[in-house]
């Protein structure tokens, strides 16, 4: 099988120079929003600040908090299970539809329902499962997996997605007017809403004093599944508590202007109990979560909030798009989550990044991102083969700026090297520099002995 | 006040203009600037491309040529970071590292540059002082503004300088990621890039000649007019 | 072992040092708050009008649908011809062309208004209609967030709902479009002092 490494893939997305700078261009567009939104509120760093530090809280009570949570949910009459990774994840979900003779099933946005592969498992099992987020709607009949954790479809055109539309649901050929393509979704998705039995839904936000939790969308599609269908089934990481209702408002202040810029998502449904007559169903799930949290320079990682603010910020993801990454969250947070599920699968993510810091200071939570792909990069060149020359000329380099002598004679003789050696060798596709880029005039003498005459 | 200089590897031998620059400009301000002749490179480029253990040999070097001064200062946003964050022990006593605009602000408190230069000028805020040693406001933080570089370059007379559409994006040199994301990194320069030439840039400056020599090779192959020059050149009073 | 006491013994064997639950936030008052909460509901594509008495809302409702539409008033003062109570299966909703309900109080800095269960009576009755009318009162007025949840017991009812605005969608570029799955449109009434 052919290695995937991330700058494979970004080179290949670059190759259309006009999509590329599309895609660029909508992602900034999201992040103007977003510091347009945060702007308008004087506290935003405070904000910032609380939620870092409450999500510290979580982290550092994390199983107080779970056991305060389910007994909370129980006393409201919800089924509470827990699941270690996403097999038993999606068994628990498997064993809910048999039990409950469901046939149809809904579902709104839920990156873990990603992460565990649930739809695919469902569909071995013969079940259809529509999503009903438009994006992921676009995504499912394409047979995709979405380029973004919270604008799915964000890599597609219109005249894609109308495409798209016309094989699935009978649009008009040719037709990719946003309007048009949105009413016959709307249209298409209403029939499924009506038929479902059962619902499935992420979860933004579960409160360990009440039990509840929180989803929120603009759509309205978690509401209009969850409350026509008998069951609910929600589907929550646990990294997902937070203490308090109260501790609410820091968060849905921060989350929609952090993910693209509007103060609020317009539906923020707090579900505590089932209606009367219905089931309510909580899939706690762990799936390297715990491993994570074992990790000292990783774990806060976990704090994020899946905004997607550092896609949209990240000039690298910016232009290399989502599937670059090949990974279920993709992006700078992406790349500190996904090599503790697979250091070598994802050991080219952490070096797909200048380390620019743009997405430690646009998350909402504070995470050192950029410091963990530090970090990370050190722990992969220990433990992943890198190649022999890669780690020999990183030696070579170390020792040689351990001695002055050495170094001062290595660098006249690179820019005695780069002085003699004709163009075409320097110019040559060996050199990945010089592909696209002129190396430095070389001067007659460095510094140094610049310095030594000069100075001395 | 003892202040060593401390001159990037790459600086030392592509860019000596810029070095000589910085230290002429610190003994305009009267500041008595030793340079220990025995300092190579503090290790950035093992460390950032995942090797920091083999940065150890440096890193003691380093130490043992600045580790008796009271401050060090360098023309360079990401080497500064680096040894701030890597190499200086976190306890007293270790002397204080400043990127030489930081430098100028805080401890010389300079309130006049000596300097004219009639050029319309672009500045590339390079991500590791920016965000790094945090030498003026980010564009992703909503604290009061503040710059230490540009407030300088605003000091210098007959100078224009042009306000950008992204006035903090990277230009995707990053070290090492400049070969190994060469695709990326080109992308990023180049349209980094296009942002100065829109605005009719005559001049390109930064306080990070990393960033500069990705810059500039892009310039030079596009055959492009703008020059680049180090922040020190330009407020130096050094001609174009 | 079971899956819950294996994850739990995962974290108590690997827990961060603790920190300290922080303080909950206090901000200023929002002076205008009228002007904020249009401002803020305008941003996420609804409208607002003020009357002075709910008469103003009946004569809107009268004005805007044809006795032939579903109108599912749960306001005393409106009157409809779906009697929202009266239904068992919320799926009898699915034709509903407007629903009239009370909101609880509204936020200033984002124009969410909070909904509890009871005020809706079948939780999907605000998004399977294709266009709302929330009413809420000037004196529900808050300035933003952390004083909603200061006011709001999120778990006295099994069910609740911030409403900002109407259904909406920019998953096809990037461009909005008012009308997702829900409510086409979201009309607030603010009934001001008398």
């Amino acid at each position: 099988m052919k290695e995937h490494t991330h700058a494979q893939a970004a080179a290949e997305f670059i190759k259309d120079d006009a999509r590329t700078h599309w895609h660029d261009e909508t992602l900034w567009h999201v992040r103007s929003k977003r510091d347009l939104s945060a702007q308008g509120i004087p506290e935003w760093e405070t904000l910032r600040d609380r939620a870092s530090a409450t999500k510290d809280y979580v982290l550092s009570h994390l199983g107080e908090l779970l056991e305060q949570f389910e007994s909370n949910a129980l006393a409201n009459g919800v089924e509470v299970l827990w699941a270690k990774d996403a097999k038993e994840h999606n068994e628990h979900v498997y064993r809910i539809l048999q039990e409950n003779k469901v046939e149809n099933i809904v579902k709104s946005k839920s990156i873990l329902t990603e992460e565990c592969g649930l739809n695919h498992y469902l569909e071995d099992k013969g079940y259809d499962v529509v999503d009903t987020d438009l994006g992921e709607r676009i995504i499912q009949f394409a047979k995709q997996a979405p380029s973004h954790i919270v604008l799915p479809a964000i890599h597609l055109k219109k005249q894609d997605i109308g495409e798209i539309f016309h094989k699935h649901i009978g649009t008009d050929k040719g037709a990719s007017d946003p309007g048009y393509l949105t009413e016959a979704a709307r249209q298409h998705l209403r029939k499924k809403f009506v038929e479902a039995n059962a619902a499935i839904t992420g979860v933004n936000f579960g409160i360990a004093e009440t039990g509840g939790f929180v989803v929120c969308t603009n759509e309205g599609n978690a509401d209009m599944g969850t409350h026509l269908a008998d069951i609910h089934i929600a589907c929550m990481g646990i990294e997902k508590l937070i203490p308090r209702a109260a501790d609410l408002g820091v968060f849905l202040r921060l989350l929609a202007r952090s993910a693209t810029g509007q103060s609020i998502t317009n539906y923020s449904s707090h579900f505590h109990k089932a209606a009367p007559g219905k089931k309510l169903y909580i899939i706690l799930v762990d799936n390297g979560r715990t491993e994570q949290l074992a990790r000292e320079d990783f774990k806060n990682s976990l704090k994020c909030i899946r905004c997607g603010a550092c896609m949209n910020t990240c000039p690298i993801y910016r232009r290399s798009g989502g599937y670059s990454y090949n990974s279920t969250v993709p992006g700078p947070i992406g790349s500190i989550l996904s090599p503790g599920k697979d250091l070598k699968k994802f050991s080219t993510l952490p070096f797909a990044s200048t380390l620019c810091g743009s997405c430690s200071d646009v998350c909402p939570v504070k995470i050192n991102i950029h410091e963990q792909l530090y970090k990370w990069r050190q722990v992969i060149t220990e433990n992943v083969d890198m190649g022999a020359s890669k780690r020999l000329s990183m030696r070579v380099a170390g020792a040689t700026f351990g001695k002055p002598v050495l170094y001062d004679l290595a660098g006249k003789m690179a820019r005695t090297a780069l002085k003699f050696t004709p163009d075409s060798l320097v110019y040559s596709s060996l050199n990945v520099w010089g592909k696209h880029r002129d190396l430095p005039e070389v001067p007659k003498e460095s510094f140094k002995e610049w310095y030594k005459k000069n100075r001395n | 006040m003892r202040v060593g200089l401390f001159i990037p590897c790459y600086v030392d031998q592509f860019y000596p203009k810029a070095a000589q620059a910085t230290l002429e400009l610190l003994e305009k301000y009267n500041v008595k600037v030793e340079y220990p002749l025995g300092q190579t490179c503090c290790g950035q480029p093992m460390a950032n491309s995942g090797y920091e253990r083999f940065g150890k040999a440096s890193s003691d070097l380093f130490l043992k040529n600045f580790g008796h001064f009271d401050y060090i200062v360098a023309p360079s946003g990401s080497c500064t970071l680096h040894v701030k964050d890597h190499v200086l022990p976190k306890e007293a006593p270790s002397p204080k590292i400043y990127e030489l605009c930081e430098f100028l602000t805080d401890v010389l408190k300079v309130e006049h540059v000596e300097a004219s230069f009639p050029y319309k000028v672009g500045f590339h805020s390079s991500c590791h002082g920016l965000r790094g040693l945090r030498i003026a406001k980010c564009s992703e933080r909503m604290d009061p503004e503040f710059n230490k570089p540009l407030s300088l370059l605003n000091k210098v007379q007959n100078i224009q300088m042009v306000e950008l559409d992204r006035k903090d994006e990277c230009c995707g040199f990053g070290g090492t990621f400049a070969i190994a994301e060469e695709a990326v990194s080109v992308t990023m320069g180049n349209d980094r890039l296009a942002d100065h030439q829109r605005q009719g840039v005559e001049v390109l400056t930064g306080a990070d000649m990393s960033c500069l020599m990705h810059l500039e090779g892009l310039i030079k192959r596009q055959k492009s007019p703008i020059k680049v020059m180090h922040i020190a050149e330009i407020l130096n009073g050094n001609p174009v | 072992m079971t899956s819950k006491e294996s994850i739990l013994n995962a974290i108590k064997n690997h827990k961060p040092e603790a920190t300290a639950l922080p303080e909950l936030l206090v901000f200023p008052k929002e002076p205008q708050l009228i002007e904020r909460y249009e401002k803020g509901l305008n941003g996420n594509g609804g409208k607002l009008q003020q009357v002075q008495s709910l008469a103003e809302v009946q004569q809107y409702v009268n004005s805007h649908y044809t006795a032939d539409q579903l109108v599912a008033s749960l306001v005393d003062e409106v009157s409809g011809n779906v009697d929202v109570r009266k239904i068992s299966d919320p799926h009898d909703l699915e034709h509903v062309e407007v629903a009239v309900v009370r909101g609880e109080l509204g936020v200033a800095e984002n124009g969410a208004i909070w909904m509890p269960e009871a005020n809706v009576v079948h939780r999907v009755l605000p998004f399977i209609a294709q266009h709302l009318i929330i009413i809420i009162e000037e004196e529900t007025l808050l300035t933003n967030m952390h004083e909603a949840y200061q006011k709001v017991n999120v778990a006295e009812s099994g069910y609740g709902v911030f409403i900002a605005g109407p259904s909406k969608t920019a998953d096809i570029e990037q461009s909005l479009v008012i009308g997702a799955h829900g409510p086409r449109s979201l009309t607030v009434f603010l009934l001001r002092k008398s």
